[in-house]
């Protein structure tokens, strides 16, 4: 057998798959996880309990319905809580995946095959935990479907200077185009699974989603085309989602929304909690299903160069607003920085600057950055980090604005915790079941990485 | 039968052979349907269709289908009952019938009006005159009246008690009169009674007291100051010539009338006229606060006087034990133990005789270490050499719960200063019944002990609850087995619990009655509604004592007045004193009467040592009765901005001094009696003393006020009502959550001030006028179009003048009445979801122990660029054309983006289901002119719109525009200071556009582009130079 392709300059760089495979078996081994090994009690235990919480939050959110948002802990002046701290945080996360999988297409990054469908897939159920949080948190949740521009009777019409009809537009863009990327991707290898499954009904569900795949030169030739053109559309997305976001913030006047260098602070922002939840997926995943010559540790390396990279970006986002804070002079934005490093979340905000800015610094050191442990274990203070900065700025900022007199406190209920932990057991539920009914790394993808692959002249 | 029939025929017995319910029904068969006619006619062709329908008209099935109610595929009821099923309903309606059997349901004719009333328009609102009555003060009112229910409560203009403000008790008590809680019936022992069984049941016992000239008769009232009222009971005492009347309030007027007494040997009212003020003192005086007599019309002279842009500025001095609102406005402020004011009093006289030489004052107690000492020195002084310089131009107002002495001192000094017929005035005192109610009270006790009592009446009061402690009222009239023990009161509480009667009272808007004003004006008290629940007033029930059996409060009240107005023009006076809202001539003339000597001995004496108590009536409800309002419970304290509870007041310094912190609980313990509640620390309180308010902690007050706050009549004896020294305070161990509308209270940052209160001295702002102008962005620096509004015939705006406000928080009593704002509770208090669509700011400034205060009212700024408008998803908060933020309330979806952008916070959001829409009462209470908001819809000022709209259809009707001085708001209308003034932008000439003309106007974070329309005009404050340093 050939040596797997390396990259001749950087001799040293680890391979993106390990050495030994053939397209056959690259197959077998992604497809027998859907198809021939046995579910684990593992799966069942990761499902049953991911499946409560998310019950918990379908119990949280009926009872949210029937009283009221008051049951959380908002107030006035703290308008928004944990539902839109977790809105942000969920489409946040979801940027990483298409990151991967569109931008880092258009780049050429081949690494990215055995990462992007689980990301894709991470995005999609990320995009459908935020979509639950603007929804929900509204006071009167059945008339949603007011801020969609149609034809009515009540001579309504959304108003469009509201950043929150962006919001609406940009989020149900991302949502559609992610959906659609994942599934184009997934087509060949729906097809596969069809071919290979023994079961009628797996055949006949597979063959259904496979749309008919031959793998005739015209479908590989369509196929290319159509997932080149929906990367071309994605990429703008991952920049413009999470920009209309910042709008919903930054085009406010409170001090601590309103300032300028939200959009690219939160884009970066969103990439870096984004790869730490990739990371956060991978690791274990990798290790529970011996997938580690697929997800190797250039995949890891990788990822956490990014988080490092959008890390210093959010950094100098920080410094910027620290800065600003004292240069503009402003009064109101003077003491939001004292109030961040002396207020009542004061705690918080340290405990952002270490998960976010101090402790991540670790990845500097190699070693650090080829442990997949200490990698989970830096993804998860990521994590946290990042969902505390979202928590700073919606919440550290409301508290406490302009009028001295006006000023307030935010303790979330135990329903804004039983909703935020309950989306987490949605989306890891969702994440089961993508693990266990597709095939989560893309399976022909993965074999153009193969030397197999390479064309011969 | 022709073929068409036949085939009819066919198509019926096919339907027929589908089940059908009439099978169940025997002997229905063969039935046609609208189905099958339009099938048969259908079928049929040619020109035979044109016949068909007669032909079928002959036929029985058509003739039955005619008779028939419903066509055929209609539901029907056709079962055939079985009998069982007879028998079962049979059952079931002889039981129904059988329950409605058990009242006689009242006649309820349902004709529309034959006769229209007279100026009867359903929608518009009628106003009547009325007064209210606190502690036997009216405050007249106009009631604005909606189809015959009373929905809100203004002050009457052409009263001169009143000049149209109000208080905030004269404004929640038509929450009262719907209160849900109140008594309903008339119960003996807890059944239900009629009024007809209670007479039946007093007219043996009251036939036996004849025999002894009613020797076993006892009567206790609240302070009467009802002429028509006062003459009934004197009535009854000359019917039973042994029976007594006894007056008990405990929030009442005694040491004033006592201390006139020692100056003048009689009991006079003191009125003050401070419009002709140069200089106030104020010796522990609360005169700007509810529940002071003549707070409305004080407060408006006083604010007359406090403008700088409209002559000259009168001074305000205060010497006072409890942070007050008047504190607030002082321009020198000296904070001093209640036990401590008559040694001032007596420095100040004595400092004043010296002829300005400097003589041995003696201060306060004999700590020498009194930290206020050089204050102290200095302020005696200067106001003495003020009070000098303004001769006959000058006040000395005395505090209620001052003892007699100081009132006699102020009298002396009032009197020396040539203040007499100038400033100050004196009339017979409004109380009917003068008389040291302690005294009275306690002389009842001990009748009732002795066993000399066998019939006793209490018109109004709860004195089981709030009679001084160490007379064990409650306890009395459990144990000493009063045969005849009646209560006549609003709420089944304390007292009526202890008696076997009691009567569902008459709320004053059900019935009829008189009151004095403050300057002994009497008003008529019309009723606006027939009882509720068939209350009854206490003119009704002494007039059967008196007597006169059965009659109504209207004959009472108009009989009196026959008397007193005998002739026969006594329709047209009766018909003017109901329209005007008082009876010309009954005012008081003033009293020429000198003190009789200047030297009174010494009261109490200091102890520098031991802690005082202070004992005071609550800013919200009073001394109790009011503890069922939801509206007053929830009404922030003007100083302490809590709602809902009566935390113990301590000084910062005290507070430091125990190491105590807000919302610790504490103990305090007075003559052995222990009462445990958290405290509160409030800036400028005087160290060494405490202040705990009255009228809390009631044990059946109704679902407000049942369990809310701590009782403090426990601590309160009949020989200190008001304040001692003694108490001990110890640290109980344990927090307290206190329910706040206003955490911070500072306009101080740690990173520097924020101007949103700009004040001045009076000096400063005549060499620098524009001092309160900030630097506003240009007008054009806006992404949008501006709003055109030179075409518009009407824009609005509104100016408050933070110099007249003296935080009285009518404002807020008022809107709530006006736009149907609820009531959240404690509990969403503490979250800091209250509701109120106006709120008043205060800030304190500087030294913590004697800081300066600042009242700020804030309602909707109505931003000409604003911030909530352009982030709204859905156009629920819209720009109208006469420059409003419209909240349109079916649109909002309660994203609440708009209430995060609102700088000023004053957006208010539906968490919850906070309104009530299930109560009658309260729908009846509503005002039908504003929509009653749900769940998840954000609220908030809008400037009365509907006041606007129905001026503005009015005005049109009549095509003229809207007068400057006609339309109001309803925060505008209540303000007994003129402090808000609402108008047309527009017009020049208007009153608001006036203000906002004035140098020191001022828009409140002006410097964000967001150019509010509500402008506030800054706080001028007129200190004495000497003091200034």
């Amino acid at each position: 057998m050939d040596e797997p392709r390396q990259p001749a300059t950087l001799s040293d760089r680890a391979p993106v798959i390990e050495p030994g495979y053939t397209f056959g078996s690259v197959t077998d081994k992604i497809s027998s996880i859907v198809l021939t090994r046995p579910t684990s009690n593992g799966w069942f235990l990761g499902f049953g309990v991911a499946f409560l919480l998310t019950m918990m939050m379908l119990y949280a959110i009926g009872y949210l319905f029937v009283r009221g948002v008051g049951i959380w802990g908002i107030t006035i002046p703290i308008g928004w809580g944990f539902a839109i701290v977790n809105f942000v945080w969920w489409i946040g996360i979801g940027h990483a995946g298409t990151l991967i999988s569109a931008i880092l297409l258009l780049l050429r990054q081949s690494w990215r095959n055995s990462i992007n469908r689980f990301a894709e897939a991470m995005t999609l159920f990320a995009v459908a935990c935020a979509g639950t949080f603007p929804l929900i948190h509204m006071g009167r949740p059945w008339l949603a479907y007011w801020l969609f521009p149609y034809p009515n009777t009540m001579n309504y019409w959304p108003q469009f200077r509201s950043p929150l009809v962006w919001d609406v537009f940009a989020v149900s863009t991302y949502a559609t185009i992610s959906f659609l990327f994942w599934f184009i991707g997934l087509v060949p290898d729906l097809a596969t699974l069809r071919d290979r499954s023994t079961n009628r009904w797996a055949q006949m569900i597979y063959g259904i989603l496979a749309l008919g795949w031959r793998g005739s030169a015209r479908h590989w030739h369509r196929y290319e085309t159509a997932y080149l053109l929906l990367a071309g559309l994605a990429t703008p997305l991952v920049l413009s989602v999470h920009t209309v976001v910042s709008f919903d913030f930054a085009i406010a006047i409170v001090p601590g929304w309103h300032t300028t260098i939200f959009p690219p602070y939160f884009v970066a922002g969103a990439i870096y909690s984004g790869f730490a939840m990739v990371l956060m997926l991978a690791i274990p995943i990798r290790k529970f299903y011996g997938l580690e010559d697929f997800i190797t540790e250039r995949h890891l390396q990788n990822s956490a160069k990014v988080m490092l990279a959008t890390g210093l970006i959010v950094a100098y986002g920080y410094g910027i607003e620290a800065f600003m804070g004292w240069y503009s002079g402003n009064r109101y934005d003077a003491f939001l920085l004292w109030n961040r490093l002396h207020g009542p979340y004061a705690p918080c905000y340290y405990a952002l600057l270490a998960c976010n800015i101090f402790i991540p610094q670790l990845l500097w050191i190699r070693k650090l950055r080829t442990s997949p442990l200490a990698l989970f274990l830096l993804s998860a203070v990521i994590l946290v980090g990042m969902w505390l900065e979202r928590f700073i700025i919606v919440v550290v900022s409301l508290h406490r604005d302009f009028l001295t007199s006006s000023w307030g406190m935010y303790y979330p209920t135990r329903w804004d915790w039983m909703t935020f932990i309950g989306t987490i057991g949605l989306f890891l539920a969702a994440m089961f079941l993508f693990v266990r009914i597709l095939p989560m790394i893309s399976i022909f993808e993965m074999r153009t990485l193969l030397p197999e692959a390479e064309v011969k002249e | 039968m022709d073929a068409r029939h036949s085939r009819a025929k066919t198509l019926m017995e096919e339907e027929n052979k589908k089940p059908h319910r009439e099978e169940v029904c025997p002997g229905k068969k063969d039935k046609l349907d609208l189905k099958a006619v339009s099938a048969q006619i259908a079928a049929t062709k040619g020109p035979e269709y044109w016949r068909s329908l007669e032909e079928l008209a002959g036929t029985p099935e058509f003739q039955e289908m005619l008779h028939r109610e419903f066509p055929k595929g209609a539901s029907e009821w056709l079962d055939a009952v079985s009998r069982r099923g007879f028998l079962k309903l049979m059952g079931a309606s002889l039981a129904m019938a059988g329950m409605t059997a058990c009242t006689k349901q009242p006649m309820e004719p349902i004709v529309p009006y034959v006769r229209q009333p007279e100026e009867v328009i359903p929608g518009r609102p009628l106003f009547f005159a009325s007064a209210f009555t606190l502690s036997g003060y009216a405050t007249p009112i106009m009631v604005e009246s909606h189809l015959y229910r009373p929905t809100k409560i203004e002050g009457n203009d052409q009263h001169p008690a009143s000049l149209g403000g109000t208080d905030v008790f004269t404004q929640a008590s038509l929450l009262e009169m719907y209160d849900p809680d109140r008594s309903q019936t008339i119960t003996y022992l807890g059944d239900v009674r009629t009024w007809g069984g209670f007479l039946d049941a007093i007219r043996g016992p009251l036939n036996a007291q004849k025999a002894v000239q009613g020797a076993g008769i006892r009567i206790l009232t609240r302070t009467v100051s009802s002429p028509a009222l006062a003459d009934q009971l004197r009535s009854v005492l000359k019917l039973y010539p042994q029976a007594k009347w006894h007056v008990y309030e405990p929030v009442n007027r005694e040491n004033v009338l006592e201390g006139a007494k020692l100056a003048f040997g009689q009991p006079v009212e003191t009125l003050y006229k401070l419009e002709n003020a140069d200089v106030i003192v104020s010796l522990d005086a609360d005169f700007l606060c509810a529940g002071f007599p003549g707070n409305t019309r004080y407060i408006r002279d006083f604010a007359k006087r406090r403008n700088p842009d409209a002559g000259n500025m009168s001074r305000l001095y205060v010497v006072e034990s409890t942070p007050s609102s008047t504190g607030v406005k002082a321009d020198h402020r000296l904070p001093l133990r209640a036990i401590d004011v008559e040694v001032f009093a007596r420095d100040l006289q004595r400092h004043w005789e010296a002829k300005g030489d400097v003589i041995a004052l003696t201060g306060p107690g004999s700590d020498a270490a009194w930290a206020y000492k050089h204050e102290y020195m200095e302020m005696v002084s200067s106001v003495a050499k003020d009070l000098k310089a303004h001769s006959g131009s000058s006040i000395i107002i005395v505090g209620d719960h001052q003892p007699p002495v100081v009132h006699a001192l102020a009298h002396a000094i009032n009197q020396a200063l040539g203040n007499v017929g100038k400033t100050v005035f004196y009339t017979d005192p409004v109380d009917a019944n003068p008389i040291n109610q302690t005294e009275s009270i306690k002389d009842l006790v001990a009748e009732m002990r002795a066993g000399k009592v066998d019939m006793l009446f209490i018109i109004g009061g709860n004195p089981a609850y709030d009679a001084p402690v160490d007379l064990g009222f409650a306890d009395a009239l459990k144990t000493t087995n009063i045969p005849m023990r009646v209560h006549l009161g609003l709420y089944q509480d304390e007292t009526a619990e202890l008696c076997q009667w009691h009567l569902n009272e008459a709320h004053y808007l059900e019935s009829w009655g008189d009151i004095r004003a403050y300057d002994g004006t009497v008003s008529i008290v019309q009723p606006l509604i027939a009882p509720l629940y068939s209350g009854k007033s206490a003119y009704e029930l002494t007039a059967f004592l008196a007597g006169q059996a059965e009659a109504s409060g209207h004959e009472v009240v108009q009989g009196y007045w026959k008397k007193q107005h005998p002739g026969a023009d006594f329709d047209a006076f009766w018909r003017k004193s109901l329209h005007d809202g008082w009876i010309a001539g009954t005012t008081f003339t003033p009293k020429s009467i000198n003190p009789k000597t200047a030297n009174f001995p010494p009261s109490t004496a200091s102890d520098a040592k031991s802690i005082e108590i202070n004992f005071r009536r609550d800013p919200s409800v009073y001394d109790g009765c009011f503890s069922n309002n939801g509206w007053l419970q929830e009404l922030p304290k003007p100083m302490s901005k809590m709602t809902w509870d009566n935390p113990v007041f301590i000084g910062p310094a005290m507070a430091a001094r125990m190491g105590l912190k807000t919302e610790d609980l504490v103990t305090l313990e007075l003559n052995g009696k222990k009462v445990t509640a958290p405290i509160w620390i409030q800036a400028g309180h005087p160290d060494n003393s405490i202040t705990v308010f009255l009228g809390y902690g009631r044990r059946r007050a109704g679902r407000a006020g049942t369990g809310a706050g701590f009782d403090m009549y426990p601590l309160r004896s009949s020989a200190t009502p008001w304040f001692t020294t003694g108490v001990n305070i110890a640290k109980a161990g344990g927090t307290y959550k206190l329910a706040t509308t206003q955490g911070y209270q500072t306009m101080d940052t740690p990173v520097g001030a924020r101007p949103q209160v700009r004040t001045a001295s009076v000096d400063e702002y005549r060499k620098e006028p524009e001092f309160a102008k900030d630097e506003e962005p240009p007008k054009e620096l806006t992404l949008y179009k501006p709003y055109p509004y030179e075409k518009e015939a009407y824009v609005w705006g509104m100016a408050i003048d933070l110099d007249a406000c003296v935080g009285c928080n009518n404002c807020i009593v008022a809107c709530q009445a006006e736009n149907n704002i609820p009531v959240v509770g404690k509990e969403q208090v503490v979250i800091g979801r209250h509701m109120h669509w106006l709120r008043v700011d205060t800030y304190y400034q500087g030294d913590r122990d004697n800081p300066k205060a600042y009242f700020q009212p804030v309602p909707c700024q109505q931003c000409e660029n604003a911030p909530c408008e352009v982030v709204c998803p859905v156009g629920a908060t819209v720009h109208s054309t006469e420059g409003l933020n419209d909240m349109v309330y079916n649109r909002c979806v309660g994203t609440r983006y708009c209430s995060n952008n609102c700088p000023y916070k004053v957006r208010r959001f539906n968490f919850l289901l906070f309104q009530d829409w299930e109560t009658p009462q309260y729908k009846m209470m509503r005002n039908p002119d504003v929509t009653v908001r749900s769940r998840g819809v954000m609220e908030k000022c809008t400037y009365c719109v509907q006041r606007i709209t129905q001026h503005r259809i009015d005005s049109e009707r009549e095509d003229r525009k809207i007068q400057d001085s006609e339309l109001q708001t309803a925060c505008q209308q209540s303000c007994p200071a003129n402090a808000i003034v609402f108008g047309n932008i527009n017009d020049p000439n208007s009153q608001v556009s006036k203000l906002k003309g004035v140098p020191r106007n001022y828009g409140l974070l002006a410097d964000l582009n967001t150019r509010p329309r509500t402008t506030y005009l800054a706080e001028i404050r007129n200190p004495n130079s000497e003091l200034q340093s």
